[in-house]
């Protein structure tokens, strides 16, 4: 009970209270280039969830299995992004082949991801909290589906932000990140649900 | 030769007119000192990889350039990730996992693919020292500003008044802060653009 509790408070965490775009600012470059429209946003959206938790999953393995027991440690940046770039395009053919419709529906959004920071930005979190293979889980896909709520609500609202009347200068981008700015207070609200901080 | 050095530094300014690498710029800032800290971090690794890549641009295969730019990149960024920690360990605990993710910042794969890969070694240089600087501008600009408002102090120097320190604008160091002031860093500089 109480372990499945600590997992449960992991997933919260990461989903909205450490929220990782607009609480821990990884993964921005997605968050303002993709988020124009709803269905493309939510296209990024899964593909993020599961390159995320294979990411992590393969990223745990390569620390606490080749890189720690070896002393390699220092290696660990440059390990981590060589694994997650060829596992997006190992999983690009894969799904190809044997999943046509997946991969029909993630299509151009599975190259993208590799230049994501938020993915690696999340193997290295996991290694930092000293998490265990379920925590890795429970924490990616909790933050997958946080980056995923979050630039589909943007995205929702950047639709109405078009035809809306704003100074010049503010026109594009800077009113995104106001808008932004204005979500992120709205997710402070998260800080103190069952006691979890930023 | 002067242009490619001036050309990063306002004009093309990576963070406020390019948009790239932005997740630093708005995690980092929320002190001045902690900002610097990001921007010398940053600039070294461009340096350093603007001077490998444009060395060794003729030797590098079409195909594989951007794996082999990717890990020029991963050996510059463990090379500061460790100086810091050893160094400055107060900072370095400050930045978190913002200094392993220099790697994926997008300013620095982009100049190696646009302007290294293509230049002569002393333009190579020049640009990064004009991009990086126009990076610590604007990331200082952030942590000037937010470290200003919300606490009261430049450089943890109290210049706005002890009552003012104590009840400051706190939602300017919160992450909230962050993209109201880089929204209004933005649009200024739009506005001076297009006058």
């Amino acid at each position: 009970m109480e372990e499945s509790m600590n997992l449960f408070l992991i997933f919260l965490s990461a989903f909205l209270v450490n929220n990782i775009i607009l609480i821990r600012f990884i993964g921005l470059c997605p968050y303002f280039g993709v988020s124009r429209r709803l269905s493309t946003a939510l296209g990024m959206g899964m593909a993020v969830v599961f390159v995320m938790v294979v990411s992590s999953w393969i990223s745990w393995m390569v620390y606490h299995w080749a890189l720690v027991p070896n002393g390699l440690v220092y290696l660990r940046t440059a390990s981590f992004i060589v694994v997650i770039a060829s596992l997006v395009q190992f999983l690009e053919m894969f799904l190809r082949r044997n999943f046509s419709h997946l991969y029909t529906a993630l299509g151009i959004y599975l190259p993208l991801i590799t230049t994501n920071c938020a993915i690696l930005g999340v193997a290295f979190l996991n290694i930092d909290y000293g998490h265990s293979f379920i925590e890795t889980t429970l924490f990616s896909i909790g933050t997958a589906f946080g980056f995923t709520l979050v630039i589909s609500l943007i995205a929702a609202l950047r639709e109405r932000l078009d035809l809306a009347p704003i100074p010049e200068s503010f026109k594009g981008n800077p009113i995104a990140f106001i808008t932004a700015s204005l979500m992120a207070l709205a997710f402070l609200g998260f800080v103190g649900l069952f006691g979890l901080s930023i | 030769m002067m242009r490619y050095f001036i050309n990063g530094i306002l004009r093309e300014n990576p963070v406020l007119v390019l948009m790239l690498g932005l997740c630093p710029v708005l995690a980092v800032s929320g002190s001045l000192r902690d900002a610097l800290g990001m921007g010398v971090a940053a600039i070294c690794v461009l340096f350093g990889s603007n001077l490998v890549i444009s060395l060794i641009r003729k030797g590098v295969p079409p195909q594989l350039r951007i794996p082999i730019f990717i890990i020029v990149i991963s050996t510059f960024v463990t090379i500061i990730d460790y100086t810091m920690q050893a160094y400055q360990p107060e900072l370095y605990q400050m930045l978190g996992v913002f200094v392993p993710l220099i790697v994926v910042n997008c300013i620095i794969l982009a100049r190696a693919e646009a302007f290294a890969s293509k230049h002569s070694v002393f333009a190579s240089i020049l640009d990064a020292l004009g991009i990086g600087i126009g990076f610590i501008l604007a990331i200082g600009a952030m942590g000037f500003f937010r470290e200003l408002l919300g606490n009261g102090s430049v450089g943890g120097k109290i210049i706005l008044g002890q009552s003012f320190h104590q009840n400051p604008v706190l939602f300017m160091v919160l992450p909230p802060g962050a993209f109201l002031v880089i929204a209004f860093l933005m649009a200024a500089m739009r506005k001076w653009r297009s006058q």
